[in-house]
């Protein structure tokens, strides 16, 4: 009876004597299981995510001898310098950033009803339905998608065909920024809606009825509780909008026109027209600086709390 | 749910009680306004507010989850009706001060609700509606997430409370207990109708039904000559003359012990005696007995319907 107790006795060999030491230190020690899970990736994403950028940064600070091409590893603010008298720097960089911010307001201002909609109203099929829906473009190739729209805005395509048919002026938005801002707030549009739907989803039924109790109309119980419990939600997903319309080049080609380049073209052309990788590197830390500050505003707005 | 008829007296506190999904918080719910009845009215005050939205209602509810917003301080809390109503900075800051002071939560005004107890964010629950002066207030299960000592302070807090202000309660619970102890009046609720409409002492006394008779407190049910009579428990001696049996098992409850008795009828009799130190073991031959006027005549379901109706 009592050797049947004793653990050592259950034990058939070393191994299952190390497996449940193993095991045991586990338990005893959380930070040891968390090591385990975090470890293998942590270092991936250190290697791999965090050298790439550290390397870009460094680079920003060399530069490239004009006659051989070769890079010169001194230190030095020229490329810096370069940028901040360059003025078509500062019109590309400064375009970039209001079509990115365009973006992340028409998203949040189209993601916030469709949200609510789904969040509160919807059952659950059609719940189900409204996600699918949501989700299915992003299994489409982006490609394929902004070329589609590019069929819609074309001088000769639906858009003004259907303008036409009306009765209407065509609208000649093909190949403007105005494109590029409308492609880009259909591409982006999943990544807001569903933090949004997220945020709204998790405020309590009871909140909405203790504000109606408590006299206030729909209006009011909207901006008072509503909103206020959903912003971090908005922030989350202004995040992904805004950081991906940031570092796009793609679109810019795609629907823009010949004043539609973003930083991230300027940046592709500096590689691979100039060959010139440093100036490209201190570019490219544009929008990376730009994206800091806009992460440390939306942490001063709550936005990490939820989630 | 079925036909409901209640009339709630002004400045009473009364208690809807019943088990989970007897109908008792959807009838709060209707008053409130949240959910529509499919047939009949509300009055509040003489005035029909069936077809009133909750923001025009002059009730006001404390939710059981209490329902405070996270994002906002206790002060704007319990100012939001106020400040909805447009009641100014200075007035209202003076109301939410005075009704905080209360529910003895002064100083608490610049705290967010996560920072507080479970109590008090109660209190805060509290303070936020009666500081509309509603002319109802409803309370769905406020006390249902305290602990036992907690829920007994605030039993008593909110009766002196309800009796301070004059305002009528209107309380949700499936808590007996709580229902006995604080209300004016009860009405007990089973499977979406009310069995029983009355005052703590009669609800206990002379329970309606079989059900409200084994759902307030605990009863004996016995039949004689086809009439049903609730006894209960605290009521029978032993020893006595009456009814022989032997004892089948005995409960301590610390204060109290809870003996059941087989007595030679069929019957098994349920007896709660004091514990006075005396003890009593299973198998004892005993004599259980009660006076007449605690024998109280139930009704039998069909013609209690009839009644009701």
């Amino acid at each position: 009876m009592a050797a049947g107790l004793d653990p050592a006795q259950g034990l058939s060999g070393p191994r299952r004597g190390a497996r449940r030491r193993f095991g045991g230190a586990l338990w005893r020690r959380p930070w040891l299981k968390g090591l385990s899970l975090l470890g293998p990736p942590s270092v991936a994403f250190i290697a791999v995510y965090i050298a790439a950028l550290a390397a870009l940064f460094v680079s920003s600070f060399w530069s490239v001898n004009a006659f051989t091409g070769v890079t010169v590893h001194t230190w030095s603010l020229n490329n810096f310098r370069e940028l901040w008298h360059g003025a078509t720097y500062h019109t590309v960089a400064l375009r970039t950033i209001s079509i990115a911010a365009a973006v992340t307001v028409t998203d949040a201002i189209i993601a916030f009803p469709f949200a609510y909609f789904m969040a509160r109203l919807a059952g659950p099929r059609t719940r189900a339905l409204l996600f699918v829906l949501v989700l299915l473009p992003l299994w489409a190739s982006y490609l394929a998608r902004v070329y589609a729209w590019r069929l819609i805005l074309d001088h000769d395509g639906i858009l003004n065909w259907s303008l036409q048919k009306v009765g209407l002026p065509a609208a000649n938005i093909a190949y403007t920024n105005t494109a590029v801002w409308i492609v880009f707030s259909y591409i982006w549009l999943p990544f807001m809606i569903l933090p949004v739907y997220a945020a709204l989803e998790r405020i309590p039924h009871s909140y909405i009825e203790a504000s109606r109790d408590l006299g206030a109309k729909g209006g009011r119980t909207l901006r008072s509780v509503i909103i206020p419990l959903a912003l971090p939600g908005v922030v989350a997903g202004s995040i992904f909008t805004f950081s991906l319309t940031l570092g796009d080049y793609i679109t810019p080609i795609l629907v823009g026109g010949s004043s539609s380049q973003f930083i991230g073209n300027v940046v592709y052309d500096t590689v691979n027209q100039s060959s010139n990788l440093p100036f490209a590197a201190a570019y490219a830390t544009v929008p990376l600086a730009v994206m800091g500050a806009y992460l440390l505003i939306a942490r001063r707005l709550g936005a990490f709390e939820a989630l | 749910m079925d036909t409901v008829d209640l009339t709630v007296g002004d400045g009473e506190f009364f208690t809807l009680l019943g088990p989970s999904g007897s109908g008792k918080t959807t009838t709060l719910r209707i008053i409130a306004g949240f959910e529509q009845p499919d047939a009949g009215r509300v009055t509040l005050g003489g005035e029909d507010i069936t077809n009133e939205p909750p923001y025009s209602r002059d009730v006001n509810t404390v939710f059981q989850d209490y329902a405070l917003f996270p994002h906002m301080t206790v002060a704007d809390n319990v100012g939001y009706g106020l400040k909805v109503k447009g009641v100014s900075r200075a007035e209202r800051k003076r109301q939410v001060e005075e009704v905080l002071r209360m529910v003895r939560l002064d100083g608490y005004g610049e705290r967010k609700p996560i920072q507080l107890s479970g109590g008090q964010r109660q209190r805060v629950a509290l303070a936020r509606s009666i500081v509309n002066r509603p002319k109802v207030l409803l309370l769905d299960e406020p006390l249902g997430a305290l602990d036992l000592k907690l829920r007994q302070e605030m039993q008593v807090f909110l009766k002196s409370l309800q009796r301070e202000l004059g305002m009528t309660f209107l309380y949700v619970t499936h808590d007996q207990e709580e229902a006995l102890t604080m209300s004016d009046h009860v009405a007990v609720f089973n499977e979406g109708k009310i069995e029983q409409v009355g005052s703590p002492n009669d609800v206990y006394e002379q329970p309606a039904t079989e059900f409200v008779a084994g759902f307030v407190g605990t009863s004996n049910i016995l039949e004689r000559d086809g009439k049903r009579f609730s006894v209960r428990p605290e009521r029978i001696e032993l020893n006595g003359t009456g009814h022989p049996g032997v004892v089948a098992d005995v409960v301590f409850v610390g204060a109290f012990r809870r003996i059941f008795v087989d007595i030679d009828s069929g019957d098994r009799i349920t007896v709660v005696r004091p514990n006075d130190g005396t003890t009593i073991e299973p198998g004892t031959r005993v004599h259980v007995h009660w006076r007449d006027e605690d024998a109280y005549e139930i009704q039998s379901p069909d013609t209690h319907e009839q009644e009701v109706r």
